[in-house]
C-alpha cells in the first residue's frame, strides 16, 4: 500500500493533461472537449482514492506525520529550496472531497453548457482550476501552493467572466479578480517573511516546535513574527475565502456560468481560503489568543452579516453566494477558535451540500430558462426566484435533491450539516463555558445561532418561492426537468450531503474523521486537538431555531401571489432596504476606494498630460525638432548650396564661358599660339 | 658675301615669316593659308641656312636640317591638299570660316 503513495504528484496532472489536449487539439470538438475534461478529473479521482486508501492503510503514524516526496528545485546560497509534495489524513480528506465534487459538477456541466459557442473552452478551463486546485491540497510547501493558488485565481477571472459578451459579467470578472488579489499580496508578503525568516516554506519545517518558537520570539515591526505572518497568510485566506471586509467579489462572480459557481464559488476555490489557515493553523496558535481571536472575529462577522444579506437577495444564486459566504465565516470561526477538525469537517460537509444547492439552483435556472424559450419570453430573468414558485410539481429530482441540500444547510438531523456546523456550535459553547464568562467564544457562538437561524430562514424562503405555491410567470409554468446528465449528479451529492456527516458522528468510532485528519498538527505541539464531546443542548437550541426559521420562512412565501410585496420587506421595513442593498458595502467602496483612485488616476493624468510631464516632454521635443530643422537650413544651404553645389555650379559656369573659346576656327587658335608666342618672346626679350 | 651681316639675313627670314604668319591668319581660303605656311617654314629655313653659315661653318648640321624642312613641308604640303581636297568634296568650299566643325 505503501507504494500508492507515489501517485500523488500525477493526480494534478491528469486534468493539466487534459487542459492541454483541449486547448491544443481538442477545441473544434465539443464533446471530445468534455470528454477528456470528465476523463482527466476521472483518472484524477481513482488515483486520489489510492492515495487515500494507502493513507487508511498506513495507520495513525503516517495520518500524523504525512507522506512526503520532496523535490529540489532551487539551490541558493546556504541551502537547497525544496517543493515536493505531501500527503497526509488532511490531505487525504480533501482529496476524497475535491476531485468528487469536480467530476460530478463536469458531467453536470456536460448538460447544462450544451450550446454554448465556447463549450470546449469552458472545459478547458475548468480543467485547468481542477489542476490547481489539487495542486493546492498535495502541495508540501507555501510556494506551490501559491502557484496553485494563483492559477486558480486567473481560471476564477475567466470562468467569471466566461460570458463576457454581458457587461456585467465581465465587471464582476475583474472584479472578483483585484479583490482577490489584494489577499494575494498580503499572503505573498507573508511568504516573503516566512521564508526571509526561517529559510523554509515546506509546512512541516515550519511546523517543528523549534522553528514556532523562534518565529514567537523574532520580531518584525515590533510586534512577534508570528503574529505578522499569520495576519498577513490570513490577509490572503479572507481575500480567496470571501471574508468580510473582501467578500464583495463572491456575490458579483455569480455572473459566471453555475457550474463554475458550483465548482470554485462554493464548493473548492473559496474554501482554499479555509484549507490553508487549517494548514497554517499552528503558526496563528502560537501567540495565545493572539492572530486565532482575528480569524474567529472576522469568522463571526462574516457569518452573521452574510446571513443577514442573504435574506434580503431574489437573485437564487446571490442567496447561495451569500450563503457560502457565511458558511465559510463559520469555518472561521472554527478554525479562531482552535477547532482544526471542526472547521475542515464543515469544509468537507459545505462542499458537498453547497455544491449540490447550487447544482440545483442551476438545474432550476435551466428549466426555467427553457420555459421562457417555450413561452417565447425574452424579458423574465431566469434568476430571479419572484419568477419562480410551484417548480416542485415539474421537477421532482431537483426538488427532492435540493431538499436534501437545503437540509443538510439548515442543519437538520441526521444531515451533514447538522453536524458538522453543531461542531463548530459546540467548540464555540465549551469554550464559553470554559472560560466562565462571556467573551469571543459567548459572540462566536452567539453570531453562529442568529446565523444558523437566518440561514434557516433564507433556505426556507427560498424553497417556499421556489418550488412550492402557484407559478408567478409563464417561463415557470413551462420548466421542465433537464436530463440524466444533470439530475444524477444531483442525486448523488444529495446522497453525500445526506450521509457524509457520518464520516465524524461522535456516537460512530469516536468520530473516525478527528482520528483520520484531525491530528496533522500534533507535532506543532502548540494546538489542543482533543475533539469537544457532543454537546445536546447545543444541538437542541440550533435544531429548535433551524426549524423555527425554515418554516418561518417557507410559511411566509409558499403562497406569494406574483407581484405580491415581499413579506419581510413588509415586516422589516428600512432595514430590508439595507439587507437588499447589502449594508451599501460596495456602494462605500465605490465611495472611498474607486471614486479616489480614479480621482487620483485623473489627477495623475491631468498632471501627465496637461500639467508637468507632457509640456516638459513636448518642450525638449520641439527644441529638438527646431534645432534639427535648423541644422537641416545650414546643410541644405552652407553645406550643400554653397558648398558642394556651389563647386559644381562654378565648374560648370566656367566651363559653360570657356567653351566659347573654343570657335572651331583654326585661324583663332593659330592667332592665340602666334600672340602668346609673341608675348612670351617680349617676356624674354623686356626680362619680366 | 661674307661682308653682309648675319642680321641682315635674320631680317629678311623676319620678314618672310611675318609675310606668311600674316596670310595664314589673314586669309580666308584654305589653299592661301597653306601657302602662308610654306613662307614661314622657308624663313625658318633661311634662318638655320644663316646660322649654320656664321655661327658653326665647319659643320652642315643647318643645312641638313633645312633640308629635312623641306622634306617636311613637301609631305606636309601633299597631306594638306589632299584634305582640302576631301574637304572641299564634302563641304563644297575651302574658306575656313565654313569649316568650323571642331567647335564645341
Amino acid at each position: 500500500m505503501e507504494q500508492l503513495f507515489a501517485l500523488t504528484p500525477l493526480i494534478p496532472v491528469f486534468p493539466l493533461l487534459a487542459f492541454a489536449l483541449i486547448v491544443l487539439w481538442a477545441n473544434k470538438n465539443n464533446k471530445l472537449s468534455a470528454g477528456l475534461a470528465i476523463g482527466g478529473i476521472g483518472l484524477s479521482t481513482l488515483t486520489s482514492w489510492a492515495v487515500i486508501a494507502a493513507t487508511v492503510a498506513a495507520g495513525h503514524e503516517v495520518q500524523i506525520a504525512g507522506w512526503s516526496l520532496p523535490v529540489p528545485w532551487l539551490p541558493t546560497a546556504a541551502s537547497i529550496f525544496n517543493t515536493g509534495f505531501a500527503v497526509d489524513g488532511f490531505t487525504a480528506a480533501m482529496l476524497f472531497m475535491v476531485p468528487l465534487v469536480c467530476t460530478l459538477i463536469f458531467i453536470y456541466a456536460a448538460e447544462y453548457m450544451e450550446g454554448d459557442p465556447r463549450y470546449a473552452r469552458f472545459f478547458a478551463y475548468v480543467s485547468l482550476f481542477a489542476a490547481g486546485m489539487l495542486t493546492l491540497i498535495v502541495a508540501d510547501n507555501l510556494l506551490l501552493l501559491f502557484i496553485a493558488w494563483e492559477i486558480m485565481g486567473l481560471c476564477s477571472y475567466l470562468l467569471i467572466g466566461f460570458w463576457f459578451e454581458k457587461d456585467s459579467a465581465k465587471k464582476a470578472g475583474l472584479k472578483a479578480f483585484l479583490t482577490t488579489r489584494i489577499g494575494d499580496v498580503l499572503l505573498f508578503a507573508g511568504m516573503l517573511f516566512l521564508y526571509s525568516r526561517t529559510g523554509t516554506l515546506t509546512f512541516r519545517e515550519i511546523f517543528k516546535p523549534e522553528v514556532l518558537d523562534e518565529l514567537s520570539r523574532m520580531l518584525i515591526w515590533g510586534l512577534p513574527a508570528s503574529t505578522v505572518i499569520s495576519l498577513l497568510v490570513f490577509g490572503g485566506a479572507v481575500g480567496k475565502s470571501a471574508q468580510f471586509p473582501l467578500h464583495v467579489w463572491l456575490p458579483d462572480a455569480m455572473e459566471g456560468p453555475t457550474p463554475v459557481s458550483a465548482l470554485i464559488h462554493a464548493a473548492t476555490m473559496v474554501s482554499a481560503g479555509v484549507y490553508l489557515v487549517a494548514r497554517m493553523l499552528p503558526l496563528f496558535a502560537i501567540v495565545p489568543q493572539g492572530t486565532l481571536s482575528w480569524v474567529a472575529i472576522i469568522g463571526s462577522v462574516t457569518a452573521f452579516f452574510g446571513a443577514t444579506i442573504s435574506i434580503a437577495q431574489n437573485d437564487i444564486k446571490r442567496v447561495l453566494a451569500y450563503s457560502t459566504i457565511s458558511q465559510l465565516g463559520y469555518m472561521m470561526i472554527a478554525l479562531g477558535l482552535g477547532g482544526f477538525l471542526a472547521g475542515v469537517f464543515h469544509l468537507l460537509t459545505h462542499a458537498f451540500f453547497k455544491a449540490l444547492l447550487f447544482l440545483g439552483s442551476g438545474s432550476i435556472i435551466h428549466a426555467v430558462h427553457h420555459g421562457a424559450e417555450h413561452a417565447d419570453d425574452h424579458h423574465t430573468d431566469p434568476q430571479d426566484m419572484m419568477n419562480m414558485g410551484g417548480l416542485y410539481a415539474k421537477m421532482k429530482r431537483t426538488s427532492w435533491a435540493y431538499f436534501a441540500g437545503t437540509a443538510a444547510l439548515v442543519g437538520i438531523f441526521p444531515f451533514a450539516g447538522f453536524w458538522s456546523k453543531d461542531e463548530i456550535l459546540a467548540e464555540a459553547w465549551v469554550q464559553w463555558h470554559e472560560a466562565g464568562s462571556i467573551g469571543l467564544p459567548f459572540w462566536a457562538w452567539l453570531a453562529g445561532t442568529l446565523g444558523a437561524f437566518l440561514t434557516a430562514l433564507y433556505m426556507g424562503r427560498q424553497i417556499g418561492l421556489v418550488f412550492f405555491g402557484k407559478p408567478r410567470s409563464k417561463a415557470a409554468e413551462h420548466a421542465v426537468e433537464p436530463g440524466n446528465r444533470m439530475t444524477v449528479p444531483l442525486l448523488v451529492l444529495a446522497l453525500f450531503a445526506a450521509f457524509i456527516g457520518f464520516i465524524n458522528v461522535p456516537f460512530i468510532a469516536n468520530g473516525w474523521l478527528h482520528h483520520f485528519a484531525g491530528l496533522v498538527h500534533e507535532p506543532a505541539e502548540v494546538l489542543h486537538l482533543e475533539a469537544v464531546p457532543f454537546q445536546i443542548s447545543v444541538a437542541l437550541v440550533s435544531t429548535a431555531v433551524a426549524l423555527l426559521g425554515f418554516f418561518l420562512g417557507w410559511g411566509m412565501y409558499r403562497n406569494l401571489k406574483a407581484g405580491q410585496q415581499d413579506p419581510l420587506a413588509r415586516m422589516l421595513g428600512p432595514v430590508f432596504t439595507v439587507l437588499k442593498n447589502k449594508y451599501y458595502v460596495d456602494e462605500f467602496y465605490k465611495f472611498v476606494f474607486i471614486d479616489t483612485t480614479v480621482a487620483l488616476a485623473n489627477f495623475s493624468a491631468k498632471f501627465d498630460y496637461d500639467w508637468v510631464i507632457n509640456p516638459i516632454v513636448n518642450f525638449v521635443g520641439n527644441t529638438g525638432r527646431l534645432l534639427g530643422e535648423l541644422s537641416g537650413r545650414i546643410d541644405t544651404v552652407v553645406v550643400d548650396g554653397m558648398g558642394v553645389l556651389g563647386t559644381a555650379r562654378l565648374f560648370k559656369w566656367m566651363g559653360r564661358e570657356l567653351r566659347l573659346t573654343q570657335t572651331g576656327q583654326a585661324q583663332n587658335y593659330l592667332l592665340v599660339i602666334a600672340l602668346v608666342s609673341l608675348s612670351l618672346i617680349a617676356m624674354y626679350l623686356f626680362g619680366i | 658675301m661674307q661682308n653682309i651681316p648675319l642680321t641682315w639675313w635674320l631680317s629678311v627670314a623676319t620678314a618672310l615669316f611675318s609675310l606668311g604668319l600674316y596670310g595664314a591668319l589673314s586669309r580666308k581660303n584654305a589653299i592661301a593659308i597653306l601657302m602662308g605656311l610654306e613662307l614661314m617654314l622657308n624663313a625658318v629655313n633661311i634662318n638655320l641656312v644663316a646660322f649654320n653659315r656664321y655661327i658653326t661653318p665647319q659643320n652642315v648640321t643647318g643645312q641638313v636640317f633645312a633640308v629635312f624642312v623641306i622634306a617636311i613641308a613637301a609631305a606636309e604640303a601633299a597631306v594638306a591638299l589632299a584634305i582640302i581636297i576631301a574637304a572641299y568634296r564634302q563641304r563644297g568650299t575651302v574658306n575656313v570660316d565654313d569649316l568650323d566643325s571642331m567647335k564645341f
